[in-house]
């Protein structure tokens, strides 16, 4: 099922989203000058869709943003940390350089999208000044905000927020987000979380098609309008583009997300955290473009060592504080 | 009639959409498949929207040539008129060392309206189609036009004047926006021409 699929979907998010626009409206009426907030939805919610099939990679400088690319990734997701290391750094985790930033957009001609704490206004306003194409507000910084994320109504520049269940994703949406993730368990190298998240949604999903009732329910206890949900059942998948991360670290990773429904995939600490991070971006590229060939993810994966794969951590061995899926609900 | 989307990378589902819709419009049947290392026996390709250096990566260059000098009509939107162009530029970062298929006779800036915060929306009056509603989304620029391409419509582009939004280039159809997201009409166009 195609989302953008259509004018359809679009005005059918714009007449749910009717009530956020008008708080947009009221903020902007009110002396609070955003620049954001006027794009047309086509325009917020057709970017994403041209990253579909695609790879997005974390990278800290312009070297690796320029592997990325050279490799066909769709985009770079600049970090100050890859999340590998904002993990074994501790300490507050905050928005990349804008020097590192602006440094990338000179150099590569993909898409540029960076994170920001959940919750943190100006940091995403400092990202879209300088004309990130996408931002993540991410649970791998430190959230600024435990109760709110940001509201997205207000921003031109297109969001993508984690969730590992349909609550979460739909609340995002209905903030603005135009593009969902897996959160899975960032820096890890351990995709199975990411499976976890995808298959909760997913099975979330098919549940609603099934029953009317469930739908209301549903609704009410994740407090997001019910038009909202309505539409996701109707669609049998979120009507956003949405990606899994978290953990993915081989071709097959990659694959097996594809397979389970994503979209397309974020590849946090695993490629430039490995010891071959260019055949490693070849092979996930090509893995994720040609997941329903087995023969083809048989060669990606050929291309790979698994002994130069990052390590890894087993998921059960971290304490319940070192989770970073539980942050921004 | 068998017409293949080009689903390496890029917004392949909504072309798909637009295709059938488009098809149903004009009573004509058709089947719509996806096409990645084979082509198979499509008889139409359309390049669609995403990111035209994944393309370049991922695609086999000489075989899609070969296949569409051989007289294969493509329809490539925003990324597909980058890989399908003779010439293609970066407007920062300049000359790229990109494969692209050098089928359209146009030069070809990518990311000419800057970043995704330039991206806009807009009516078009696209002679042959009528007016339609346009998506630019990091959209580049067709800043040359020579041989037999032949520009259908035009678009206003900071920096470069009025640049050709659709080119045709018979048997090859070129629309820099992304009709897949808005309108049926440059797909019926299309399939007209068949």
């Amino acid at each position: 099922m195609s989302i953008v699929n259509s004018l359809e979907v679009l005005e059918r998010l714009e007449s749910i989203f009717y009530d956020m626009l008008e708080i947009r409206d009221r903020l902007r009426e009110s002396g609070i000058k955003w620049s954001g907030g006027s794009a047309p939805l086509s325009v917020k919610y057709g970017f994403p869709a041209m990253l579909k099939h695609g790879v997005i990679m974390d990278v800290t400088n312009v070297e690796q943003a320029q592997i990325a690319e050279e490799a066909g990734a769709v985009g770079v997701m600049v970090l100050d940390k890859l999340p590998y290391d904002v993990r074994k750094a501790g300490g507050v985790a905050r928005t990349a350089d804008i020097k590192v930033i602006e440094d990338i957009m000179a150099h590569v001609t993909i898409p540029i999208s960076a994170k920001v704490r959940i919750g943190h206004y100006y940091e995403a306003f400092l990202l879209e000044t300088i004309g990130v194409d996408l931002i993540d507000e991410s649970e791998v910084l430190t959230p600024v905000d435990e109760q709110h994320h940001i509201n997205k109504w207000i921003f031109d520049v297109p969001f993508v927020n984690g969730a590992r269940d349909l609550c979460e994703a739909l609340r995002r949406i209905s903030e603005g987000a135009a593009m969902i993730r897996s959160k899975g368990e960032a820096g890890t190298g351990n995709v199975s979380e990411a499976v976890k998240h995808f298959k909760a949604i997913m099975g979330s999903i098919r549940s609603l098609s099934r029953d009317e009732e469930r739908v209301r329910d549903f609704s009410r206890q994740c407090q997001v309008p019910i038009e909202l949900v309505a539409l996701t059942a109707r669609l049998g998948r979120l009507p956003v583009v949405t990606f899994a991360a978290g953990g993915i670290a081989t071709p097959a990773d990659a694959a097996l997300m594809m397979w389970l429904g994503a979209d397309g995939v974020f590849v946090g600490s695993g490629i430039f955290k490995s010891q071959d991070p260019l055949e490693r971006a070849r092979a996930i590229v090509y893995a994720t473009a040609h997941w329903d060939d087995p023969e083809a993810v048989v060669e990606a994966q050929r291309m790979v060592s698994e002994k130069s794969a990052m390590l890894g951590i087993d998921i059960r061995t971290l304490k319940p504080e070192e989770l970073l899926q539980t942050r921004g609900l | 009639m068998k017409i293949g989307i080009l689903s390496l990378q890029g917004d392949v589902e909504e072309h798909e959409y637009a295709l059938r819709k488009a098809a149903a419009e004009l009573g004509k049947t058709i089947e719509v498949v996806r096409v990645k290392k084979n082509l198979g026996d499509v008889s139409a390709l359309v390049l669609p929207g995403g990111e035209s250096t994944t393309f370049s990566a991922l695609a086999d260059v000489g075989q899609l040539k070969k296949a569409i000098e051989g007289g294969l009509p493509v329809f490539a939107t925003c990324a597909g008129v980058v890989f399908l162009a003779r010439e293609v530029r970066d407007r920062v970062v300049g000359s790229t060392r990109q494969k692209t298929l050098g089928v359209l006779d146009i030069e070809v800036v990518r990311n000419a309206y800057g970043r995704q915060r330039n991206s806009f929306e807009t009516e078009l009056e696209v002679r042959e189609v009528g007016r339609v509603r346009a998506v630019f989304i990091r959209a580049p620029a067709i800043v040359k036009t020579w041989g037999r391409a032949e520009p259908l419509a035009y678009v206003e582009t900071p920096g470069f004047g009025a640049t050709a939004a659709v080119v045709l280039q018979k048997p090859h159809l070129a629309t820099v926006f992304h009709p897949e997201l808005s309108t049926t009409s440059l797909h019926v166009y299309f399939l007209r021409g068949l």
